[in-house]
């Protein structure tokens, strides 16, 4: 691997770290009571914001009750993450081709699998509602948008990566690009 | 024949000329129109905020009316001296200590003047004060909760109107007595032996810094006069306040003819930092006396009310130098210092000029003993009215009673009988403009009036009567706010409103200094009150002999517990309702019928305590009145009230709502 590589391959190290300390995902919920709306963070192993209003206001619908508690994944995912993220600067130490691929490899499977993730547990509570709920419109549904927006009774529904997915993202891109740099390198050397 | 004849034609046409004549003559009235762009500087858009905070006293509803100015919108009723069914406050459990006195209960005052805490001689946006005029009281309100904190008496003080002026930093706030009484160690004397026996109490009110809590520090013991109004100094006179008196007559008996016999009365100058220093000395004496001192803990949710034992009090008389009199003409009502400190302008409602006073004068007045003996045995100097005087406002207008200043040198006088505001320079004290007000004008407020550096802006005036202003509301009518631009020239009235009570009194403040603070909701966690139920799991009704404490909690959209059994005729049920919603705006309340006191309106994470007496064996709905929510509606539950023989055991449900096991 050229240095060049090996630097910017340390640099998505660091935007990976700085995941630790910035949420990834955010949803925001806006309605006309709520004008300055409602929001949650998803960090890689804890949910914040406006929990406990959110769980408040979706006990009318039957929604279950958002309980940090309750996800497995925030368990685990700060151990995978550790480990992608020393394969980031082993890789960047080393500068070992093949740890390059196994890295990419890491990172869009660490991607894909979050998103179906979240996308199962939007749809479990969207659509696992209590059958004495309160307020039961016939086929209704309220799963949040896996990513956009989209209006679910009064409120407005957004979800976006935050800070910290957008850095993850940028990584992804810059190993993807260096490997893509890197094969070009081969190809033209051999 | 004719010649006479003639001479009545003449006569008529004469009159009928002169008629004319006159109705021609008849002084214009002056326009009622409000100035042509007066609607746009007053429209504050739906969704916009005002300006300014304006708080007016309620006079005899006994409360504190906050608007916003310009728009004159009522913003919120803050419940002081008087029982507010609409939240409870002075029902409450809670809250019943608050209006205690050592008279017992007393659910209602007269409130008179609002004050604004200061810091170096500005508005400071943290507390304001108000007194009680009736049974002697001052309150503080913080300005974070728009609640009532903290209420304290006043022991030897009949009338509490001079009050509650504060010194350029808060140090202290004052009272006294508009009502002058024997001391209350000594006061069952013949009312006609006032002259000997009955005292005023200058009461100076420490004001914690950092806290705001008051203590009464010590009073001044000064002639049996009639103490009207107040002002601290500022600047070179901040250790002053200047207090206007009037039936320095002494007169106790229809004092409307005998309390208006002497030509002048006085402006009471008083150096409390002199007094501060004789009392730190351990001059004071320590009096016996009883006064309530009531304070409100924000932990607790609760009032406790303590009756406090005695109090220092200074013969001024016995230690020169801590009061001197100027004279002032005619029964003056207000006593205002300028923006510099220098000037004190003093009102004799029933005289034909307004004095100015040079504080530097008076000082050099008292150094060279400028006194002059006007016949009274109050051992207390009078100082010359020449040796003090700057000068005076010649023909101001009819009843002038109070002064504000703005910040560009003028000051503004209240005529209570020509119904009018006058603008005049303060430098040169010539009349720039005059204003009518509808009608009969008692004070009027710039924001900031009396402050170093005023807002201005506007000049609000507080009307005491309105007859024909508005729609008709039968005999009993409201009074009045009158927005006034005092940016130009001349004056422009914008806007004319409606308040609440008698508008006596009203301060304002720049809202930013306000809005900055305020408190959205209580936090659960810091709730500290012994009854408490934090969560679900807590709620429980608890029998002791005869007494039931319901904990009960309030989230949308129901109560906990909703369904409650067991309690007899002869019981006393306590329910302690704790809003356990953890966000802004949802309040929720709890009524129970048949109660003889009031409804509870909670706000989210406080505890709030109904007391309830059955009255009869019946099954009794309470439910909660505040539109809380899409399902406020169900928010209501059943309490089974069965004969005093019934051996049924307290029970209690929530019911079976799997929503509601969260």
């Amino acid at each position: 691997m050229k240095k060049k590589s090996r630097i910017i391959i340390a640099i998505s190290g660091l935007l990976l770290l700085s995941a630790y300390f910035l949420p990834l995902w955010q949803i925001i919920l806006e309605a006309p009571q709520y004008p300055e709306g409602l929001g949650l963070k998803i960090w890689l192993n804890n949910i914040t914001g406006n929990v406990d209003q959110i769980n408040g206001l979706n006990h009318y619908i039957g929604m279950k009750h958002i309980v940090v508690e309750d996800f497995i994944e925030f368990k685990i995912v700060p151990y995978v993450f550790t480990a992608i993220v020393l394969t980031a600067f082993l890789t960047a130490t080393i500068g070992n081709k093949k740890l390059l691929w196994f890295l990419f490899i890491l990172l869009m499977s660490f991607s894909v699998v979050g998103l179906v993730d979240f996308y199962l547990w939007e749809y479990d509570y969207g659509h696992n509602l209590d059958p004495k709920a309160a307020i039961k419109v016939p086929g209704m549904s309220y799963q949040p948008p896996l990513i956009g927006y989209k209006q679910l009774l009064n409120f407005l529904a957004g979800s976006f990566p935050d800070i910290g997915g957008v850095f993850i993202s940028i990584a992804v891109i810059l190993v993807g690009l260096t490997l893509f740099m890197e094969r070009n390198i081969k190809s033209l050397t051999s | 024949m004719k010649m006479k004849f003639n001479c009545l034609w003449v006569a008529a046409g004469i009159t009928v000329v002169t008629a004319m004549g006159f109705s021609g003559c008849k002084p214009g009235k002056v326009s009622q129109e409000a100035d042509g762009d007066a609607a746009e500087k007053v429209y504050v858009a739906p969704g916009k905020y005002d300006e300014l905070y304006m708080f007016a006293s309620g006079g005899f509803s006994g409360q504190i009316a906050a608007y916003g100015l310009p728009s004159g919108r009522l913003l919120k009723v803050i419940p002081v001296f008087s029982q507010n069914p609409e939240n409870g406050y002075g029902y409450s459990e809670e809250t019943k200590p608050m209006l205690n006195t050592s008279h017992g209960f007393v659910p209602w005052d007269d409130t008179h003047h609002p004050q604004l805490s200061k810091t170096n001689g500005q508005d400071d946006g943290r507390w304001l004060f108000i007194n009680g005029n009736n049974t002697p009281r001052i309150a503080r309100i913080n300005l974070a909760t728009f609640k009532t904190e903290e209420i304290i008496e006043l022991p030897n003080v009949g009338g509490n109107h001079a009050s509650p002026f504060c010194t350029e930093n808060t140090e202290y706030i004052v009272g006294n007595t508009r009502f002058s009484v024997p001391l209350d160690a000594n006061s069952d004397v013949s009312i006609d032996s006032y002259k000997q026996n009955f005292k005023g109490a200058a009461s100076f009110i420490k004001v914690d810094k950092d806290k705001g809590t008051m203590n009464l520090a010590f009073q001044l013991v000064i002639p049996g006069f009639n103490y009207d109004l107040a002002r601290a100094g500022k600047g070179v006179s901040k250790d002053w306040i200047f207090f206007s008196t009037y039936n320095t007559e002494q007169a106790n008996t229809m004092l409307e003819v005998n309390a208006s016999q002497r030509d002048k009365d006085f402006v009471m100058a008083v150096n409390w930092r002199k007094a501060e220093q004789l009392i730190a000395q351990g001059k004071g004496k320590k009096v016996p006396a009883r006064y309530a001192h009531n304070v409100w803990n924000e932990e607790t949710h609760s009032a406790t009310s303590t009756i406090k034992k005695d109090v220092l009090m200074l013969d001024v008389k016995d230690y020169p130098g801590i009061v001197y009199y100027i004279p002032c003409p005619k029964s003056p009502h207000g006593a205002d210092v300028d923006p510099s400190g220098e000037y004190i302008v003093a009102s004799g409602k029933l005289a034909a000029v307004i004095p100015v006073f040079s504080f530097k004068k008076m000082l050099k007045a008292i150094e060279s003993k400028q006194f002059e003996d006007q016949g009274l045995e109050t051992g207390i100097p009078v100082l010359k009215y020449a040796a003090v005087l700057e000068g005076e406002v010649e023909k101001p207008g009819l009843g002038p009673l109070h002064t504000e200043f703005d910040s560009e040198g003028y000051a503004y006088t209240s005529m209570f009988v020509s119904s009018e505001i006058v603008k005049w320079k303060l430098s040169t004290r010539e009349i720039i403009d005059r204003i009518p007000t509808y009608y009969s004008i008692g004070h009027l407020s710039v924001p900031g009036g009396d402050n170093k550096k005023p807002y201005g802006k506007y000049v609000v005036a507080l009307n005491k009567i309105t007859k024909d202003r508005y729609l008709s509301t039968g005999p009993e009518l409201t009074q009045s706010a009158q927005l006034i631009d005092i940016t130009g020239n001349k004056m422009k009235l914008l806007l004319d409103f409606p308040t609440i009570g008698e508008p006596h009194y009203a301060q304002s403040i720049p809202a930013a200094l306000v809005t900055k603070n305020q408190v959205k909701f209580f936090k659960l966690e810091d709730n500290y009150h012994p009854y408490v139920a934090k969560s679900e799991k807590d709620a429980r009704v608890v029998r002791k002999g005869n007494r039931v404490d319901v904990y009960m909690t309030a989230i949308r959209s129901h109560l906990a517990p909703d369904n409650i059994e067991g309690i007899k005729l002869g019981d006393e049920v306590y329910f302690h309702l704790t809003n356990l919603e953890q966000d802004w705006d949802v309040p929720h309340g709890f009524a129970v019928k048949g109660a003889n006191t009031a409804e509870l309106l909670v706000m989210p994470g406080e505890t709030a305590t109904l007391k309830w007496v059955p009255d009869r064996v019946a099954m009794f709905p309470f439910y909660c009145t505040d539109f809380c929510s899409a399902l406020h509606q169900e928010m209501s539950g059943y309490i089974r009230v069965s004969p005093k023989s019934s051996t049924l055991p307290i029970s209690y449900k929530i019911g079976e709502n799997p929503i509601a096991k969260k």
